[in-house]
């Protein structure tokens, strides 16, 4: 996926969050998210992983892929100069990026994480998608013969939370339309999906239909009915997505 | 009581056969030191609970999945696989059995096993393939699947600092699956950084009790 349409629809997902509100970010796009944030907004970021209040993403991936760097950096961040304000080989998020925290985070184990998620503690879950469908059902864990990803916590994460975010590119790689009739691909969960932000719209799901309520300054109504197989509605006043920039 | 013992003692109790839980997320909070001995030695026929397998397409890092590997794994229950593209031809190949388990389900089968709770109903799976052959109850008008508790012959486990009781104290998200794993297994051998003097570690800052370990192995420096 192009790295601009990632950050169109991080950015339009960040626009969403109001201050307080306490959100889990899955791995791939959404993890882009906290950085659209705006100043003066206090969102609580939840990482399945244990924790709570994830500020930034450190810009060391590429570490890994180097023995000797990575290496060094986690003998140089264990000690009393690493912390979570400052990062630390021990604090990551649920996409294994080292992360650091804002005051007043704090960690936890898996059952603890899991509990708040299925107890209904999270006003919004941000997710990646392969496909989802009219129902509202969510893909996003496997492709059969081909890819097997495991649901990590992606079931688990979509079962209790009061908004279910799916954060997508428009359509498959092949162009095929990823929002379908029916999902083929085996499902992490029934009638959960209620927002589909792509780098073309931002759409609501409600009865069996996606409600389109903003859309790119760089797309069309026409294009957007062109690559969804879903029944899509048009509201009576369809904003203008944010386009960050470049 | 002496819990100390050094890392090939440690690994000396693992056996074939037996169902080891390995604790972390990734690397983090991962016993790499405990899992590395035990990928030198000639034990297979493991069966593996763990929430991942490391990464793979590294030679490092590679957390459980290195015993996958090396054809020491007839079986693993994990969550997540997605680093790791050789499971993936490992399972095709029918090398290697794989039970996928949602994260949450995972951590409360493990703390059920340690709890001494026969199992519990969750909504999580309902409708999905994680349904099939499993008890289905209707509680206040929704959808519950029966889960069972999950125990193991031994757990690795991995933390920040222990004392000489086995009291240890995780550090931020390194915590993750590594106190829960301590609760479910008949053996628990606890890797640590650092090993203090009892009473060192505030008795309201010990995240685990050292009731549920059995064996300290100190392992000072960074393995990936």
């Amino acid at each position: 996926m192009s790295d601009i349409n990632r950050q169109i629809i991080a950015c339009n997902i960040a626009d969403m969050l109001e201050d307080g509100m306490f959100v889990n970010l899955g791995v791939g796009i959404p993890t882009l998210i906290s950085n659209y944030i705006s100043y003066g907004k206090t969102v609580l970021l939840h990482g399945e992983n244990g924790c709570i209040g994830q500020d930034k993403v450190l810009d060391n991936d590429k570490l890994l892929y180097d023995r000797k760097e990575i290496t060094e950096w986690l003998a140089s961040h264990g000690g009393k100069d690493s912390d979570w304000r400052r990062g630390h080989r021990d604090l990551n998020n649920a996409g294994d990026s080292f992360i650091t925290m804002i005051p007043g985070a704090s960690c936890f184990d898996s059952a603890m994480s899991f509990a708040m998620a299925r107890g209904g503690r999270l006003d919004a879950t941000v997710l990646g998608g392969l496909q989802i469908d009219k129902y509202g059902n969510l893909a996003n864990w496997m492709v059969p013969g081909k890819m097997i990803n495991g649901m990590g916590g992606a079931m688990d994460l979509v079962c209790g939370a009061k908004k279910v975010i799916v954060a997508m590119e428009h359509c498959s790689k092949s162009g095929a339309p990823k929002i379908v009739e029916e999902c083929s691909l085996p499902l992490t969960a029934v009638a959960c999906v209620d927002v589909v932000v792509t780098e073309l719209c931002v759409m609501e799901h409600k009865d069996n239909k996606y409600l389109v309520k903003s859309i790119s300054p760089n797309t069309s109504p026409d294009e957007i009915l062109s690559k969804t197989e879903a029944t899509v509605v048009f509201d009576t006043e369809v904003k203008t997505m944010r386009i960050p920039p470049a | 009581m002496n819990k100390i013992i050094n890392l090939k003692e440690a690994v000396d109790l693992i056996h074939s056969g037996d169902t080891v839980m390995v604790g972390g997320f990734t690397y983090f909070g991962c016993p790499l030191h405990l899992l590395y001995e035990l990928a030198d030695r000639e034990v297979d026929n493991l069966t593996i609970i763990s929430e991942d397998l490391g990464y793979g397409g590294l030679p490092y890092l590679q957390g459980a999945g290195v015993l996958i590997n090396n054809g020491q794994v007839k079986e693993a229950q994990v969550s997540f696989i997605g680093y790791y593209p050789e499971i993936t031809e490992a399972v095709k190949d029918e090398r290697l059995k794989l039970t996928l388990i949602p994260q949450g389900t995972l951590a409360e089968r493990i703390r059920a096993g340690g709890s001494g709770l026969g199992g519990f109903y969750t909504p999580v799976g309902v409708g999905t393939v994680v349904e099939e052959g499993k008890e289905i109850k209707i509680i206040n008008n929704k959808k519950y699947l029966l889960e069972y508790p999950l125990r193991a012959d031994v757990a690795l486990i991995k933390c920040k600092t222990a004392d000489h009781l086995g009291n240890a104290a995780f550090k931020y998200t390194a915590e993750n699956f590594n106190p829960l794993m301590a609760m479910a297994a008949d053996l628990v051998i606890l890797e640590t950084e650092e090993l203090v003097e009892n009473g060192a570690i505030e008795p309201d800052s010990v995240d685990l009790p050292g009731v549920f370990v059995d064996k300290i192995v100190l392992c000072k420096d960074v393995v990936i």
